[in-house]
């Protein structure tokens, strides 16, 4: 079945959503105290995004559900995700490969998104594109500093991109947005300037590109690792116990 | 209806207590119908938390000046910090916030120093693209050894 506009949008901000949670874990455990102010940063950046496109995705729905109800009120089935985002945090390169090649298909994501004939989207994407291009300066220069560093950095960075790229190819783009293609809703795809992108970062940060690792996808159709629960128990559990509750 | 707008424009932004909603470019329209007052602002950063107080703070002043407030957000055309004011940039500065550089077309680049806000110098490094507020990011001055802020161009 093809997917429509709201599950595209939805797609996206759980995406925003499930990342945002993953890189508030940080708070207080970064290295260094500017880290910690950049990656809460981020995560609040990220945040920003998923409320604007729950918001969205509610007008979409039509059902009168709120950016509240798309993020407390669903279980792990429900959320449509890419599988990365919802990767554990591990050491802090496995955190910052993750956030590099989410980051750079983002960067591009907004960056055709801005021409979409949905104006509520491209008026996102602009002011979306240019937060994430901060997001990605900042974690290619980790990712190139780690890969370019130690032996021990350069082992553990280069262990973390081994372990996030089976998530990659669901950030280029799902299977069944042909029609959203078709329709100008959606920009053109983004995978082989990812491709050409990340692979001129690896190689600036002297790590391996992995070619021969097996592809793992679901999460866009509802079909989660067995992180994604957790994370979720974690996130929902206040509004879940206390429904409806304000400051 | 100048004055209402007047008083709406000059709503404190909470984060940045010396610069005004309208300093930074967010009023959008002012429409009166009768007792109705319908304020259309742009949101800035979309992480912005400062975004519900600042709603909360229009329709305090509207409601004030005696109208009843709606007030919507609206996304389309994009904010940018290029929509801040002459007089919002040189609050900034006073305050010893380095002022966003104009965005131009291209990407987002801080490959340019940014000038001391305290003593002027183009000595400047980046230290931090994220700072204390979504909107700021950290440099030092090495002529002045100083710590300071800027306003991140998007």
């Amino acid at each position: 079945m093809a997917a429509d506009l709201f599950t595209h949008v939805l797609r996206q901000g759980d995406r925003a959503l499930v990342l945002s949670h993953r890189l508030a874990q940080w708070i207080t455990h970064a290295p260094t105290l500017e880290e910690d102010v950049a990656l809460a940063n981020i995560s609040l950046d990220l945040l920003g995004q998923a409320r604007h496109l729950f918001t969205y995705a509610g007008e979409l729905e039509g059902e009168g559900h709120d950016e509240d109800h798309f993020a407390y009120w669903r279980d792990a089935s429900e959320f449509r995700n890419p599988l990365l985002v919802e990767q554990p945090n591990g050491d802090f390169a496995v955190t910052i490969a993750r956030q590099v090649f989410h980051d750079q298909a983002a960067v591009l994501y907004w960056e055709s998104m801005s021409d979409s004939g949905d104006t509520t989207i491209a008026a996102l994407a602009v002011r979306a594109r240019n937060e994430t291009a901060f997001h990605l300066q900042h974690s290619a220069g980790w990712l190139i500093r780690l890969g370019d560093g130690t032996d021990e950095s350069r082992r553990r960075a280069q262990a973390a991109v081994d372990a996030m790229w089976p998530f990659t190819s669901e950030l280029l783009g799902a299977d069944d947005e042909g029609a959203l293609r078709a329709d100008g809703l959606i920009g053109e795809s983004i995978e082989s300037t990812w491709q050409v992108a990340v692979a001129d970062i690896l190689l600036e940060a002297g790590l391996e590109r992995p070619t021969s690792i097996e592809q793992r996808t679901g999460g866009l159709h509802g079909a989660h690792s067995e992180h994604l629960e957790p994370l979720l128990h974690e996130m929902q559990g206040l509004a879940r116990a206390h429904p409806g509750a304000t400051w | 209806m100048t004055g209402l707008l007047d008083i709406v424009r000059s709503v404190d932004d909470p984060e940045l207590p010396h610069l005004t909603i309208g300093d930074l470019g967010m009023v959008r329209d002012v429409a009166v119908d009768g007792r109705i007052a319908r304020i259309r602002i742009t949101p800035t950063y979309t992480g912005c938390p400062a975004t519900e107080q600042i709603r909360a703070d229009v329709e305090a002043a509207v409601i004030d000046a005696g109208y009843e407030p709606v007030v919507e957000f609206e996304m389309a055309p994009p904010w940018s910090t290029d929509d801040i004011s002459p007089e919002g940039r040189a609050k900034l500065h006073a305050a010893g916030i380095a002022p966003p550089a104009p965005t131009g077309d291209g990407p987002v680049s801080l490959d340019l120093p940014v000038p001391c806000p305290q003593c002027g110098s183009r000595r400047t490094r980046l230290t931090s693209a994220f700072g204390a507020t979504a909107c700021k990011a950290l440099h030092v001055c090495d002529a002045c050894r100083q710590p300071f802020e800027s306003f991140k161009a998007i």
